[in-house]
């Protein structure tokens, strides 16, 4: 079987199509697991109280929101050096979900930052680092609405989210670099995290879930916007394939 | 533990609710929003390549 046929377009829709329950489902399960766990298994904080239940849904969205930028700009950069238009469609159909993320990570900080430090918003390292990845997404977004030719405007979304992805690691490391408000990395690639197990069975769950969540609305977003700028082809038009 | 325990959530409700809350009108929005887009995109093309 040759894999490189599911670069095109016509050939990856409809294997996109049956992969997307395979994700769509898993993640509904792991979204009631992760949240029964949350809410009715692990205990109350001793120094925040139930306010610290933000967390399972706070860090994942924060997650997700710097991953599927590093993601996006990896398919943009692809689909602009290989000339491959699937792949920029895949950037652009995850623009649209990693901004959703990078919102609800400010929203709900901004909700978890009231009770606990008492202000909705400071112009901390860290948040403002995240604020600019939402005008990233938002600036790459409104680009290549701007631009009427689909590869042009593929290519526009390419430079900016290459050039974009300098404020990944910033918005990572700066906690480390500034003497910042927000709370240093719970959870660390090595060494033991510093929370109760349930806690971060909760958190863990409701990522994978948030992962999975993405996955399959960025296929289905990915067919609509093949089926839109496909339209004009055979096998589109004849309903073909 | 009892419900209306649950809901107020150590005084901290309002906080919780609200994230919970947003965090289901952002992504149940994405996904009506994308519903609708395959709908109408169904409707002017009329048949759906498989």
């Amino acid at each position: 079987m040759n894999l490189y046929r599911y670069a095109s377009p016509s050939a990856f829709y409809p294997l996109a199509g049956k992969l997307i329950p395979w994700f769509a489902i898993p993640a509904t399960m792991l979204f009631v697991v992760g949240l029964y766990i949350g809410f009715f298994v692990a205990p109350t904080d001793f120094q925040q109280g139930d306010a610290y239940r933000i967390m399972f849904i706070h860090v994942p969205a924060a997650w997700m929101g710097m991953f599927l930028y590093v993601l996006m700009a990896f398919y943009a950069g692809i689909g602009w050096a290989f000339n491959a238009r699937l792949s920029s469609m895949m950037a652009s159909s995850l623009a649209v979900t990693g901004a959703l993320f990078t919102l609800l990570s400010l929203v709900t900080g901004a909700l978890w930052g009231k009770p606990t430090w008492g202000t909705y918003w400071v112009w901390d390292a860290r948040m403002t680092s995240t604020l600019i990845l939402l005008f990233l997404y938002v600036g790459f977004l409104s680009l290549q609405s701007a631009i009427d030719d689909a590869r042009r405007a593929d290519r526009a979304g390419a430079v900016l989210a290459l050039v974009g992805v300098i404020n990944v690691p910033i918005i990572y490391f700066s906690v480390q670099w500034w003497n910042t408000l927000h709370q240093g990395a719970t959870i660390r690639i090595l060494g033991k995290p510093s929370i109760a197990p349930p806690m971060l069975a909760a958190m863990l769950i409701l990522l994978a879930a948030c992962w999975l969540y993405s996955v399959a609305v960025v296929l289905i977003r990915l067919r609509c916007i093949i089926l839109e700028r496909e339209q004009n082809a055979a096998w589109v038009s004849e309903g073909a394939v | 533990m009892n419900w209306s325990e649950f809901f107020a959530q150590g005084g901290y409700g309002f906080y919780v609710w609200g994230s919970y809350l947003s965090a289901l009108i952002l992504l149940g929005g994405e996904v009506i929003l994308l519903k609708r887009r395959k709908q109408s995109l169904r409707k002017r093309g009329g048949r759906d390549p498989r």
